[in-house]
C-alpha cells in the first residue's frame, strides 16, 4: 500500500503521515522523490528511523516513534505547526480511516460506546491539506468493507478525502460514487465487496 | 532582570489548590514536565482539570494523578495509548473535551495572546461543531473560543534566572504556547543556565511569561516507541 502512495504523490511534495499505516511511508519513501515530511508534533524533514546507536527521546513522529531527520529539517511549536496544516502549506495528508463514504466524508476517530482514540491532528489535517488520501485495510475487523455509502460512525471531517488506497485498489470519489483507479493484482470487482450502486465501473 | 529561580517543584507549586486549572506540556511523554507532574501526585488536591495533548501514556505522565482520582475534566486531542483515560471516558467517570490538536493548539496561543476566539474550518460538519457558531467565509467555519488556565507546568532543556527557555528537538509541541496562556507558569530545566548563556536569537520562549524557574532531576526521558533501523 505505501508503494501504491507514493506512486501517486508528486516529487518534491511535501506530505503529513498519520498514525498507523501511513507511518511506513516514512521508511520506503525513496531519497530521489525528494519527498518533504512533515509531523504535528512540530518537524518537517522527517527521515526514517534512526540508528541503533543515534536515536533520541526528544525526536519523535506524532505517533511517538523515535526518527531521524535529514539535512535542512526544522523544528517548531504546535501552533505553527498546525498552522503549515490549516494554512494549506501542506501537500498530502495520509491518514488512516475506519470509514470513507461516497458523500468524501472520512470517519476514523470513535466507535460510540466501544473505543475512542481522540481525533488528534485528524479533523486538522483533513481540512487543510491539498489532497487528503486515505491508506486503509480495504475491510474492518468484522469483515465489513469500509468504503461504504454514508458513514455510520462520527464524522473526522465532511467533503474531505480526495483518494482511498486499500490493500485491493485505489480509488476515487466522484458522483456520490466510488471510481476504481486501479486494482491490486488478482483481485476482481467482486472481491471489493462494495455495493454496485455506489461503484462507478467504466 | 528579575531572579526567578526557586529550590524545586514544591516551592514552585506552593499556592496549585484543589479546582484549578493546568495546562501540561509534553507530547505524549516528550517534553513533559516530570518532577511537576510527580510533585501533584504528592500534593493533596482534587478537583482538577488538566488541559493537556494526551494525560499521560500506559501508567506514566499524566496518568500518575489520573490514576489518584485527581483529575475531573480533562482537555485533550488524543486518547489512543491511555486504557487508564479511555476508560474513564467511556464509563463517564471524568468530564473530558476532545479538541482537535490544531484547534487545541491555537486556542491556548489565542489564550496567551488575548485573542478571545476565532474561526475555523477545522471540525466543520462532525460532533465538534454541535453548539457552536457557524459562519461561512470561502469554507464554513465554527467558532472556538481561546483557553486559558491557572497553571502551566512546562519542561524545557535549558533555562536561565529570568526565564527564557530553549527546547530540545520535538520537545518543544505545546509548551511555549501554555507558559503564554496561564497566570502562573513554572518551569523545570535539565540545565539551569546563565543570563546570557542562552543567545538572545535562540530564546524560544521569552522570560516574560515565567513566573518560576528550577533545576530538575532524575530525568526519566521515556520513550514510549523505539524504532531503530
Amino acid at each position: 500500500m505505501a508503494k501504491k502512495v507514493l506512486e501517486m504523490i508528486p516529487n518534491g511534495s511535501s506530505i503529513n503521515l498519520g498514525i498507523g499505516l501511513p507511518t511506513l511511508i516514512a521508511e520506503t519513501a525513496p531519497k530521489n522523490q525528494n519527498l518533504v515530511i512533515h509531523s504535528e508534533n512540530g518537524v518537517l524533514g522527517v527521515s526514517g528511523r534512526p540508528s541503533i546507536s543515534n536515536y533520541s527521546p526528544t525526536l519523535i513522529n506524532a505517533g511517538k516513534e523515535t526518527i531521524s531527520i535529514q539535512k535542512g529539517a526544522s523544528f517548531f511549536d504546535s501552533s505553527l505547526s498546525f498552522g503549515m496544516i490549516r494554512g494549506g502549506h501542506i501537500d498530502f495528508s495520509i491518514l488512516g480511516g475506519m470509514q470513507v463514504d461516497t458523500y468524501s466524508n472520512l470517519a476514523n476517530w470513535m466507535i460510540p460506546g466501544k473505543k475512542i482514540t481522540g481525533m488528534g491532528g485528524a479533523m486538522d489535517l483533513v481540512n487543510g491539506s491539498k489532497s487528503v488520501v486515505i491508506m486503509m485495510n480495504h475491510f474492518s475487523k468484522a469483515g465489513e468493507t469500509k468504503l461504504v455509502n454514508k458513514c455510520s460512525l462520527p464524522l473526522t471531517g465532511k467533503n474531505v478525502v480526495n483518494f482511498v488506497v486499500t490493500e485491493l485498489g485505489i480509488f476515487s470519489i466522484n458522483n456520490r460514487k466510488f471510481h476504481i483507479i486501479e486494482l491490486s493484482k488478482n483481485i476482481l470487482i467482486e472481491d471489493l465487496k462494495i455495493n454496485n450502486n455506489i461503484l462507478h465501473i467504466d | 532582570m528579575k531572579h526567578k529561580v526557586v529550590s524545586s517543584a514544591s516551592a514552585a507549586l506552593l499556592n496549585l489548590k484543589s479546582n484549578m486549572s493546568i495546562m501540561s506540556g509534553g507530547f505524549g511523554l516528550c517534553g513533559i514536565p516530570e518532577n511537576l507532574i510527580d510533585e501533584i501526585s504528592l500534593k493533596d488536591v482534587k478537583n482538577l482539570t488538566i488541559i493537556s495533548n494526551n494525560i499521560g501514556n500506559s501508567g506514566r505522565g499524566l496518568v500518575k494523578i489520573l490514576v489518584q482520582n485527581k483529575i475531573k475534566k480533562a482537555i485533550c486531542s488524543y486518547v489512543g495509548g491511555n486504557p487508564d483515560l479511555e476508560e474513564r471516558i467511556l464509563n463517564k467517570s471524568i468530564e473530558i473535551e476532545l479538541t482537535p490538536q490544531g484547534t487545541f493548539s491555537e486556542k491556548i496561543r489565542a489564550g496567551g495572546m488575548g485573542i478571545r476566539a476565532f474561526y475555523t474550518p477545522t471540525g466543520y460538519g462532525t460532533i465538534i461543531s454541535e453548539g457552536k457558531e457557524e459562519k461561512i467565509f470561502d469554507v464554513p467555519c465554527i467558532l472556538e473560543t481561546a483557553l486559558t488556565a491557572d497553571y502551566a507546568i512546562i519542561k524545557a532543556q535549558k533555562g536561565d534566572s529570568f526565564g527564557n527557555l530553549w527546547f530540545q528537538e520535538t520537545a518543544r509541541n505545546f509548551s511555549p504556547l501554555m507558559a503564554m496562556a496561564a497566570s502562573t507558569t513554572v518551569v523545570e530545566v535539565e540545565e539551569l543556565v546563565e543570563l546570557g548563556d542562552i543567545k538572545p536569537e535562540d530564546v524560544h520562549l521569552p522570560g516574560i511569561f515565567v513566573q518560576a524557574i528550577f533545576q530538575g532531576r532524575n530525568y526519566k526521558n521515556e520513550i514510549e516507541y523505539l524504532k531503530t533501523q
